[in-house]
């Protein structure tokens, strides 16, 4: 059972409560970082007021309480992505960032060599190129583009060819800059009928709608807890039971050892091999607090809500601003999130972000971390809104009247 | 709104609408230098024209917001043709202009005002410093003349 009014979830979130500049805050870069509903923060809270202890070490109760607290967000986060393994395929990470390293540097390090390519595309964000770029200065690999159409969108007219030589695909689900949702399980199968493995960058997919990585059969995903209204501090790294066992560990320390003797060490097996050191707790407490909010509100009619959101933006935005201000990403919510970049003709990003304050409305103004997209398109910044579970059609109507107003400034 | 007209002033927006000292010089003889800023990816060029330690003719290109355009115009307005003496000291005073916690106290324990007066329209960006993460706008430009200046020398 799920019920879902947008308005209701507005008054689950406290920072929706702020006054900024004389204007009820206007929030419009759940993109960049989701707002996190009251029943995030208490249970973080209640975490440290009451069970706050070290995990996997102590035998005393509040510890055992911790322990099972941690691993219960494990098991919420395997049966949200239904892991087809369970919670034993899920590695709490720092974030997608953390999580794409963590695939470069163990998984990438020990099966890529000399020669072998890397399939990303001209839309993902830095997290998932940098530490590409990384192992090709330290392992002869190559790194490869999937090019984007003038349409935003992935162009597979050559994949077969694009696919010579390619160990592992890594795109993201859904860019954070066009919105444009790529065809998943069409690469998938096309990886896999190549033998390669693939990897997707699910940081705003997974907050967007629901995720099935048992159905998409893709092999390694990647996401942040605080873009699904969870904290900051904690991601996840989920990848088959049987590719997880043959990685090599990542980070080295406590918490990820079988055994350790004077003349080496065992490591740990399972995901706690990924996980050295004292674990984000809390933040997991929180990201599985944030699961079961996002269960309850069910993650179809998230998307569905979204969906209208973004139709309603898309079409005002042509209606009143065409000519004036260009999307830059599909002009129609077909294979489409909430997430719309906008270059307004003649204004500076920047200076969009500051009049946008003005009235209480946060946008993210800037690269977006995709600099080779922007690249792509000729572009230096844009402005882009995004939308969440608690935003309404009202918080569009806040923005286009600034924007009217932005432009009015610079014309 | 009042905050927003005091980042936006009149004079900046003209800058900005109208950059005086746009367009390359040949280089060489001209110095060329180029200014990034990481955050927003804005760029800019300067070359300069030295004789006589005399910076003789200035001009940019690149892209940026109203801020760094406005600021690298009226940059240039006010360097040109001074000696490269009266150069630096205007970078030191626009930097000084820029600082936000570098308010001086006189013995009476009031704030130094700011001498905005050799500063002349430069001072119009005083507002800037209530919006922080717009500083480095303002100083893109002058920072990369001030690269400009060092890699002369
Ligand atoms: C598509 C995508 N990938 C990766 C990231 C990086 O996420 P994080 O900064 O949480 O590591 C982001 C967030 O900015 C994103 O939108």
């Amino acid at each position: 059972m799920t019920s879902f009014d947008p308005r209701l979830v507005r008054h689950d979130i406290p920072l929706l409560e702020r006054v900024i500049n004389d204007h009820p805050i206007t929030y419009l870069d759940s993109g960049a970082t989701s707002l996190p509903p009251r029943a995030v923060i208490e249970a973080m809270s209640r975490y440290y007021e009451l069970r706050h202890a070290n995990v996997h070490r102590s035998v005393f109760q509040t510890a055992s309480e911790a322990t099972a607290a941690y691993e219960g967000a494990r098991d919420a986060t395997a049966r949200f992505i239904n892991a087809p393994g369970g919670a034993e395929e899920v590695v709490f990470t720092k974030n997608t960032t953390e999580s794409f390293n963590l695939l470069a540097k163990s998984w990438g390090w020990a099966n890529l060599h000399d020669g072998d390519v890397v399939l990303l595309s001209e839309m993902e964000h830095h997290a998932n190129i940098v530490p590409w770029f990384q192992l090709r200065e330290e392992r002869g690999i190559d790194v490869r583009f999937i090019p984007v159409t003038d349409e935003f969108r992935l162009d597979l007219t050559n994949l077969d060819h694009l696919l010579n030589d390619v160990k592992l695909v890594s795109v993201t689900a859904m860019s954070n800059v066009l919105g444009t949702i790529n065809p998943v399980k069409e690469l998938a199968v096309a990886a896999h009928d190549v033998g390669a493995l693939i990897a997707i960058d699910a940081a705003q997919s997974v907050a967007h709608g629901p995720t099935d990585v048992h159905d998409l059969d893709v092999d390694f995903v990647a996401f942040s807890g605080h873009k699904m209204l969870g904290p900051t501090g904690i991601g996840v790294f989920w990848t088959r039971e049987l590719l997880l066992a043959d990685m090599p560990p990542f980070l080295g320390g406590g918490g990820m050892i079988a055994d350790v003797r004077l003349d080496g060490y065992t490591p740990a097996s399972g995901p706690t091999r990924f996980e050295a050191g004292t674990p984000p707790i809390a933040e997991a407490v929180g990201l599985g607090a944030a699961i079961r909010y996002l269960d309850g509100l069910g993650m179809a009619n998230v998307d569905k809500h979204e969906e209208e959101l973004t139709r309603d933006a898309l079409h005002r935005l042509e209606e009143q601003f065409a000519g004036r201000v260009r999307v830059i990403g599909p002009n129609n919510v077909t294979d489409r999130g909430a997430v719309i970049s906008l270059d307004v003709e003649g204004v500076h990003a920047h200076d969009v972000a500051q009049v946008l304050d003005q009235f209480g409305v946060c946008v993210r103004p800037g690269h977006h971390c995709a600099k080779p997209l922007m690249r792509r398109f000729d572009l230096v910044a844009t402005v882009r809104v995004s939308y969440g579970p608690y935003s309404l059609v009202q918080d569009t109507d806040v923005l286009l009247e600034a924007l009217e107003h932005a432009i009015k400034m610079f014309g | 709104m009042s905050n927003l007209e005091d980042l936006y002033r009149e004079i900046i927006l003209d800058h900005y609408r109208s950059p005086r000292n746009r367009g390359e010089l040949a280089s060489p003889p001209a110095q060329r230098v180029e200014g990034f800023n990481p955050l927003c990816g804005d760029e800019i060029v300067v070359y300069l024209n030295v004789e006589d330690d005399v910076l003789v003719d200035i001009k940019l290109t690149g892209q940026g917001c109203s801020i760094s355009q406005a600021s690298s115009s009226m940059m240039s307005s006010a360097v040109k043709g001074k000696s490269l003496a009266q150069v630096r000291e205007a970078i030191t005073s626009f930097k000084q202009l820029m600082t936000v916690h570098a308010t001086a106290l006189q013995e009476n324990g009031q704030p130094v005002e700011a001498d905005l007066r050799a500063l002349g329209e430069l001072a119009a960006l005083q507002g800037v410093v209530k919006f922080p993460v717009r500083i480095k706008c303002a100083t893109l430009a002058w920072n990369t003349l001030s690269q400009g200046l060092d890699d002369l020398s």
